[in-house]
């Protein structure tokens, strides 16, 4: 082994998340989204100038996990609480940080709006289609037979509908600027997504209108899988589902994307 | 400064401007549409910001994001509005924000109608979301008192960092009365736990989660001390011929103000009726309630809703004196008249039992 | 040649998750299955016996706990650190 002082540093924990150890279980890619929303800030060098509104769900206490100012909304409503701060500092970044459940649920009437005002705030949109922190309730973006603690033989999509695609959605409405779908399951995605991070907030910067990053990311708790078969499960069953790509990209945040 | 003739929600909204409201949230419910009209242009003239938000439950939860900034900030409503307010109403609560609701209440329950009601009385002072707290509650009722308590809630807001409700009923909404409007004031400084960007210091961080039994207790005795301040400084009222009531009469807002004319009129008769109007319904004015059950044989409670307030009264009063309780409901407004007949045989009553 | 690198783990962070370990390429990655950490879990190390760490980092971007860092001897084309990982 090579001492590591004849060495370069070329990963570090970023310094926009705090010492504290998070609460997430062992491998959930919720910490990986942290992650990359971290080292997005510092490359952007956005540390000091950003709010984070945490969710209610499994991130809960993301405000405490990232080393930002941070805020902690009711279930559902961080884009409405998102609105009121940007609105009164407008120079400063903005973030939600929502699972699928907070936002897709109780809170998809909140993430329309401030889409449609073109809202300039930043959502990270984790979607593991369940409810991860009630213990692995059904969500509106569970899959079709996915079987969770609320539909035990499996969704029966003629009684509860289909999976809600949210960036497919929020895509037709004019004030969204950037609105892209990544996945947390290999590292290439993982890069992938890091880069629509830094975009997203980038577009939201230039004051380009609302933002979206749609995280495809795993539950192994409640997916009653390990974490490596969780990254597969995603692979072999979310991606159908919830093709990656770009749903919305406007002509000023192409330039950025580039 | 010139009294003018003035509108309720629009002296509100004007009194909300001057005294430094920053920002404001609302979403369209008569009786209380003027304030979130005038506000629409005012607001925006200003530089300052106004947005009508998609539902109340969006716009109470812009408030809390934007009173997390440090900044005074209002939204309005009337009862079916308010109601989806509770939860973050509740969240700004228990998060130490200060922050200035109106409640222009409506007849209920459920959708009701327009009409001037007080049936919120419960869910002002009670129900304003879950948990363990009261908002403090500022009830008018003229315009002129409209718009002193409007900047007196901002006020009260800052100073305990905490939620303050202005209720009124559509009555005095609704209203036009001559007033004079306040003062502009200063901005005040940024506070030191504002979410502003963590430059140069640790971040602050707003949450009114506490997992642990004895954190979660720790906080919700520190609400109990500043609502013990609250209520040992804050208690406010009006009085009318108390000094030697035999009968008080005793309302709140508009069925106060009613209830003053029916006391004028029993006076004029030589019944010995006093006034007794609460300003604040959270604090309840207790103290001096209680003093004044000592010396008066009989309380009359009046409310145009099903006698909410009486409960207040019921527990101030403890016994001293018995309540009576003359109301209206569901957009109803009690006459003058009508509560006179009310006094008068209360006053016979009395008068039989000597 | 492939460059040369190192890794540090922070095994007091790490879960266990194995993601790191099924992700390198160099398959330089195990959990320590005789040490147990202060969450009672078996954290990574880094295990050089049959072959080399190259720094590619591919451990560190699938980490979901931010528990590696990585060195890596400097390389001939100075590049920004974000491109040398995100590419
Ligand atoms: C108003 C309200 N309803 C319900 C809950 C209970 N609750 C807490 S988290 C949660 C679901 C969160 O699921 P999701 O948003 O998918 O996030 P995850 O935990 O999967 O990350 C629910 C229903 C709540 N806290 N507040
Ligand atoms: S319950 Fe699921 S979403 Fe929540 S931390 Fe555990 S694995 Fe992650
Ligand atoms: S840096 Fe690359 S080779 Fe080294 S341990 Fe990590 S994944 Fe394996
Ligand atoms: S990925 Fe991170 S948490 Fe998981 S085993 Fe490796 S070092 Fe530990």
């Amino acid at each position: 082994m090579i001492p590591a002082a004849e060495l370069e540093r070329v990963y570090e924990r970023p310094e926009s998340l705090t010492a504290l150890h998070t609460n997430y279980c062992p491998g959930c890619t919720h910490g990986v989204a942290h992650r990359l929303v971290a080292e997005a800030l510092d490359e952007l060098e956005l540390r000091e100038q950003t709010i984070l509104v945490a969710p209610v769900g499994c991130a809960v206490f993301a405000y405490e996990y990232f080393n930002l100012d941070g805020c902690e909304a009711a279930h559902g409503r961080a884009p409405a609480m998102a609105t009121g701060i940007k609105r009164l500092l407008p120079d400063r970044t903005v973030l939600t940080y929502q699972g699928d459940g907070d936002l897709a649920s109780i809170g998809i009437a909140e993430i329309i709006h401030a889409a449609a005002r073109g809202e300039p705030i930043t959502t990270i949109f984790v979607n593991n289609a369940i409810y991860g922190m009630t213990g692995g309730q059904m969500a509106p973006t569970s899959l079709p037979n996915q079987r969770t603690t609320s539909s035990p033989s499996g969704r029966d999509v003629a009684l509860t509908g289909q999976p809600l695609r949210v960036s497919e959605m929020l895509a037709t409405l004019p004030g969204a600027a950037y609105i892209v779908r990544r996945s947390l399951h290999d590292p290439a995605n993982i890069r992938k997504a890091k880069k629509a991070i830094l975009t997203a907030i980038q577009v939201q910067q230039r004051g380009l209108g609302f933002s979206m990053v749609e995280l495809l990311s795993t539950c192994p708790t409640n997916w009653g899988m390990t974490p490596a078969e969780a990254l597969t499960w995603v692979k072999d069953h979310m991606l159908s589902i919830y093709p990656l790509g770009d749903y919305k990209v406007s002509d000023a945040a192409r330039e950025l994307s580039a | 400064m010139v009294k003018e003739l003035l509108k309720g929600n629009v002296a509100i909204a004007e009194a909300a401007v001057r005294a430094g409201c920053r920002a404001y949230f609302g979403y369209p419910i008569t009786p209380q549409t003027e304030l979130l009209e005038y506000l629409s242009s005012r607001m925006i003239a200003l530089g300052r910001v106004f947005l009508q938000a998609e539902s109340e439950v969006a716009a109470i939860n812009m408030v809390y994001g934007a009173a997390c900034t440090g900044a005074r900030v209002m939204t309005s409503s009337s009862s079916p509005g308010f109601s989806l307010m509770q939860e973050g109403l509740s969240y700004i609560a228990a998060s130490d924000l200060p922050c200035v609701v109106v409640d222009v209440m409506r007849g209920g329950p459920g959708l009701g109608n327009i009409l001037p009601s007080q049936g919120d009385y419960f869910q002002v002072t009670r129900s304003a979301g879950h948990g363990d707290y009261h908002p403090i509650v500022l009830a008018p009722a003229t315009v002129q008192e409209a718009i002193d308590m409007t900047v007196l809630a901002f006020d009260l807001a800052d100073h305990y960092r905490h939620l303050v409700i202005l209720a009124l009923d559509g009555l005095i909404g609704q209203m036009m009365e001559p007033a004079e409007l306040p003062e502009w004031q200063a901005d005040p400084p940024t506070p030191d736990w504002a979410v502003t960007g963590a430059a140069h210091r640790a971040p602050n961080r707003i949450t009114s989660m506490h997992l642990r039994a004895d954190e979660s207790e720790a906080y919700n005795q520190h609400i109990q001390r500043r609502l013990e301040h609250i209520r040992a400084a804050e208690q406010r009222s009006i009085e009318m011929y108390t000094d030697d009531a035999e009968l008080l009469v005793i309302g709140f807002g508009s069925a106060g103000r009613i209830a003053a004319s029916a006391v004028e009129m029993a006076r004029e008769d030589g019944l010995n009726v006093g006034l007794f109007r609460p300003q604040t319904l959270y604090p309840f004015p207790s103290d001096r309630l209680a003093e004044l059950a000592e010396q008066v044989g009989a309380c009359l409670v009046v409310e145009m809703n099903a006698g909410q307030m009486l409960d207040d009264v019921r527990l101030a009063v403890s016994g001293r004196a018995p309540v009576e309780f003359f109301g209206r409901m569901g957009g109803a407004i009690p006459l003058p008249e009508e509560i006179l007949d009310t006094i008068e045989m209360l006053c016979w009553s009395l008068h039989v039992v000597e | 040649m492939a460059l040369k690198g190192t890794v540090v783990i922070d095994q007091e962070r790490c879960k266990g998750c194995q993601l790191c370990t099924l992700a390198c390429p160099q398959n330089v990655l195990l959990l320590d299955a005789d040490l147990l950490n202060a969450k009672g879990y078996h954290p990574a190390r880094l295990e050089e016996s049959h072959n080399f760490c190259t720094g590619c980092a591919v451990c560190a971007v699938i980490c979901p706990d931010a528990c590696i860092t990585v060195f890596r001897q400097p390389s001939p084309r100075r590049v920004e650190r974000t491109e040398a990982i995100y590419g």
